[in-house]
């Protein structure tokens, strides 16, 4: 309740600009940090990728931020009525609320979520503290280890192989509310896709190799993403992301290690900057001879797009993107069935994991 | 040998349809249009502002044509000859930018109308200061000559003028793209000095204004130019010559022959300069017409021609399709084999005109070319023209798809039809490239327009939405903090670049007074006044009646105070300000006395 009443003052505080440049008869604006790969910067401290200084200014000079200020005018006002009614909404509950807003009213639910962003990135506060929740339910996780949630029919202990089945546990949204109890594990394999993982868990990976198998389905959410921080920080775990072999795989891995460009404000909260990327390389589908799609244009554009974020500035992506640009060609995780079910638990994950120091 | 007499009869029947005769509908056009066009000139030459009257009406199975003009009049011992002989008149051996069909036009009107019907024509004329006849004649066409049928001396009350009636077998076409009504109207948009009224055969009249008070100048009458001119015209010329010796006929009888090149001709044609041109047979006229064509020369005048001009053309477009855009262009004559020409061009687009289809309307020497739109080389200027670079859509070599009216009119002492019928344009790559030229400086200015145009609604949109979106984020605020909503207005004076004005009032030692505020926020000095209107007093220095006057003048980003006293209460809501527009202030009511 504190946290949730500070944020109140913060937002209210946005407002309070607002009025006070309207009354001395100035065009009402914000500055806010410039959510580009343009401004994103590397913190030595943390290791994570946060907003640089670059910052744009949202002015009612334009009717585009004159719309802006306007929403954010409602949405506030919205946040205090919820605040003070003792109730929470989610994402696009709040997009639908605006449905009654008039000219304030979203277009698309891309918007009233990027607003949401922006009222964090200038309160320093998380949308939680505003009472609003993702609609999106948080991936699964399944290996060695207990943890204690807190639910609405109280305290459960979990043991994320014994307790629960083959879908294993699934992560709440507000993660901050499980507490880890104990683990037998000795790293935590993040996986992109739904077969891969359910490939791992019937070949019993986790059993095997010791390990926490999540499930990252795409993009990952916050809470996972915030999951693998935790597992990584307070239970010192190796983090490692196996994701298909193209462009928008990368930006997986890199949303999971380095932060979004989305929601940098939130990088120190969500990133595991030392998560490794296991694969699929560009160099694993010469070396394993792996079947493969041609690269198409989009393909081809978001892989030189990646060229020039600074997150992938590093030999190794520099080296592996060049790579697949001259191969032309991606890969998905799956194709390694072409050896047999078995070959990604058998030669392919230990060879990679050995590489990467995991397993001795 | 026997010489056969052709009757003219005959001739015309041959030549209906380069006459223009073909069909009953184009018949009836047709004859209307050779009165018109003979009541034009008429006045043209006579200095007349037109006043025409064109009634057509059903009688039986026929219809009667009434051409009424208040041009010179006719003398009563021409009339017989000018509409009862075919090829009389006076424009055959003379070049220059006409309108008439070389004596052909009136006369072959009467000879159909005699032919369909068997009716007589009858012509009223009264020249100024004389006595109104009223003839009706035949044309005998064995002979060629007029047959007077009745002849009397008649009361008008118009003091001179001319009236023609004739019954035809016809066929009355109402709003097509050839039709009477289109005729006139398109006449009546290259000839803004006359007045044309319509009676049309089911009672609906149409009147097309006069829209200047201008007559135009007559168009200059110039020898013709070696370069321009045919064998059998030249044959013509040696024929009728009253000079004695070749080099003297060639000095006299065209332009840009002197002395010199005269010479160069005789010698290049292998003549005598003392030859008699009278006696020069055909061979030899060949000879000289070669000879002409291997001697250079300055191109011939070209101020004999006799252009619409820009101002005109505008004006007649504005008039007729009350378009939101026009524009004209009279290019600078030009000469092709010998004969000037000019082009122009004129653009009216949207406002009224809604059709997404071109209108094109096409003039040679004045004249309405009604037919032939596709086969016509004026046509195919505008199709070969690239609309798309100025942003009106196309399919390539198409007409372009617009609310577009596009006026073209090509004067020329030689207008190069492309048949007999004078219907469609050849295609003289000179001509052409002058048109297109002409268009293209239309399309540029048109799409300055649109750009223009486009720009200034964005503006407009802009500012319509940041006008509800400034006052409705003031109100959501105050109201989201619990405080009082602020005075937005000074925000959206600055966000448009406005002159801001505010008025309060306040009470001291039980004296009423007013401050105005205002803030200049635009990028220039603005002078203006602004008048404050009370039951009682205002004291101010400039007054007048009860109404105080401030004279304000403001740099960019500079206020002023005003500060007055006043007894009852202020009438005007709020302050009236004179000499800024609607988009200049906020928060002041613009007034102008």
């Amino acid at each position: 309740m504190k946290y949730e009443r500070e944020a109140l003052a913060s937002l209210l505080k946005i407002l309070e600009r607002i009025y006070d440049q309207m009354s001395r008869g100035e065009v009402p604006e914000i500055d806010i940090a410039t959510r580009t790969k343009y401004n994103i910067e590397f913190d030595e401290k943390s290791e994570v990728w946060v907003y640089g200084d670059r910052r744009s200014t949202r002015s009612a000079k334009t009717v585009r931020g004159a719309y802006m200020l306007l929403r954010m005018a409602y949405v506030i006002g919205f946040l205090k009525e919820q605040l003070k009614a003792n109730k929470s909404s989610t994402l696009r509950e709040l997009y639908y609320i605006s449905e009654n807003w008039g000219m304030a009213k979203f277009d698309e639910q891309a918007e009233s979520d990027r607003l949401i962003e922006d009222l964090e990135i200038l309160t320093s506060f998380q949308r939680e503290h505003f009472r609003i929740r993702p609609e999106e339910d948080g991936a699964t996780v399944i290996g060695p280890l207990r943890i204690r949630e807190n639910t609405r029919r109280g305290v459960r202990e979990i043991h994320c192989q014994d307790d629960v089945g083959e879908g294993g546990y699934q992560i709440p949204v507000n993660v901050d509310n499980i507490e880890f109890v104990d683990h037998d594990a000795d790293f935590v394999i993040a996986v992109e896709t739904g077969g891969m993982r359910d490939r791992l868990v019937e070949n019993g990976f986790d059993e095997k190799f010791r390990a926490i198998v999540v499930h990252l389905k795409g993009q990952p959410a916050r809470s996972t993403r915030r999951l693998l921080k935790r597992l990584n920080t307070e239970l010192g775990l190796p983090v490692v992301v196996f994701t298909d072999g193209d462009p928008w795989s990368y930006r997986i891995y890199a949303s999971v290690a380095y932060g979004s460009i989305k929601a940098a404000h939130l990088s120190e909260y969500l990133a595991t900057p030392s998560a490794m990327f296991v694969g699929i390389r560009p160099s694993d589908i010469v070396k394993y001879d792996l079947p493969s799609d041609k690269l198409t244009d989009k393909d081809i554009q978001a892989l030189k797009a990646i060229l020039t974020d600074p997150r992938f500035d590093t030999e190794f992506w520099r080296s592996e993107i060049n790579l697949q640009l001259e191969l032309g060609k991606k890969s998905e995780q799956q194709a390694l069935a072409k050896y047999g079910l078995d070959y990604v638990t058998d030669v392919y994950l230990p060879e990679r994991l050995t590489e990467l120091g995991v397993l001795k | 040998m026997k010489q056969k007499e052709i009757s003219v009869a005959e001739f015309f029947e041959k030549n209906k349809h380069i006459l223009g005769y073909s069909n009953p509908a184009k018949a009836l056009i047709t004859c209307v249009k050779e009165a018109v066009d003979n009541s034009l000139d008429a006045c043209e030459e006579a200095g007349i502002l037109p006043d025409i009257l064109v009634k057509i009406f059903r009688v039986g199975k026929n219809y009667r044509i009434i051409v009424e003009d208040n041009g010179p009049g006719i003398e009563k011992e021409e009339i017989p000859k000018v509409f009862g002989k075919l090829l009389y008149g006076s424009r055959f051996h003379t070049i220059k930018q006409s309108r008439g069909q070389q004596g052909i036009g009136i006369s072959s009107a009467v000879l159909y109308a005699q032919i369909s019907t068997g009716k007589p024509a009858k012509i009223l004329s009264k020249v100024e200061g004389e006595d109104a006849y009223e003839i009706e004649l035949f044309i005998n066409t064995k002979k060629n000559e007029p047959e007077i049928v009745s002849e009397k001396k008649v009361e008008w009350y118009a003091p001179h003028g001319t009236r023609i009636e004739l019954e035809i077998v016809g066929s009355y076409v109402k709003e097509k793209k050839q039709s009477v009504y289109e005729y006139l109207r398109q006449t009546s948009i290259v000839n803004p000095h006359a007045r044309i009224t319509l009676i049309e055969p089911d009672g609906t009249i149409h009147e097309f204004k006069r829209i200047s008070n201008v007559p135009p100048q007559p168009p200059k009458e110039i020898k013709p130019h070696p370069h321009g001119i045919e064998l059998g015209t030249l044959l013509n010329m040696l024929k009728y010559t009253k000079h004695r010796d070749l080099k003297s006929f060639l000095k006299k009888e065209f332009v840009r022959v002197g002395d010199r090149i005269a010479e160069e001709i005789v010698q290049k044609a292998g003549l005598s300069g003392n030859a008699d041109p009278k006696k020069l047979s055909r061979d030899e006229a060949e000879k000289l017409l070669e000879a002409f064509k291997l001697t250079s020369l300055l191109p011939p005048p070209t101020d004999c021609l006799s252009p619409i001009g820009e101002d005109l053309i505008k004006r007649s477009l504005l008039e007729e399709f009350k378009p939101e855009f026009v524009f004209a262009t009279t290019r600078k004559p030009k000469v092709y084999s010998g004969h000037p020409f000019l082009i122009e061009v004129g653009i009216a687009y949207g406002g009224e005109i809604r059709e997404e289809k071109v209108k094109i309307l096409r003039f040679a020497n004045k004249i309405p070319l009604l037919y032939q739109q596709g086969g016509c080389a004026l046509t195919k200027a505008v199709e070969s023209v690239n609309w798309k670079s100025y942003g009106i859509s196309q399919n390539k070599g198409e007409l372009p798809q617009a609310p577009m009216v596009i006026l073209i009119h090509l004067a020329s002492t030689n207008v190069p039809y492309t048949s007999e019928s004078k219907e469609a344009v050849a295609s003289i790559p000179e001509i052409v490239e002058e048109l297109r030229l002409a268009l293209q400086e239309a399309g540029r200015k048109l799409r300055e327009y649109l750009e223009r145009k486009s720009r200034i609604e964005r503006k407009k949109k802009k500012e319509s939405e940041l006008f509800k979106i400034i006052p409705l984020l003031a109100e959501k605020v105050s109201e989201v903090l619990e405080r009082e909503v602020p005075d937005y207005e000074k925000v959206v004076a600055r966000i448009m670049g406005s002159v801001y004005i505010s008025r309060s009032v306040f009470a001291e030692d039980g004296r009423n007074f007013a401050v105005l505020k205002i803030a200049n926020y635009s990028k220039y000095r603005r002078k203006f006044k602004v008048y404050e209107m009370s039951s009682g007093d205002i004291k101010a220095e400039k007054k007048v009646g009860n109404s105080a006057i401030f004279e304000v003048e403001l740099m960019p980003e500079e206020e002023v105070e005003i500060k007055y006293e006043f007894t009852g209460k202020l009438i005007n809501k709020k302050p009236l300000v004179e000499g800024l527009s609607e988009d200049e202030i906020i928060g002041g009511e613009v007034v102008s006395f």
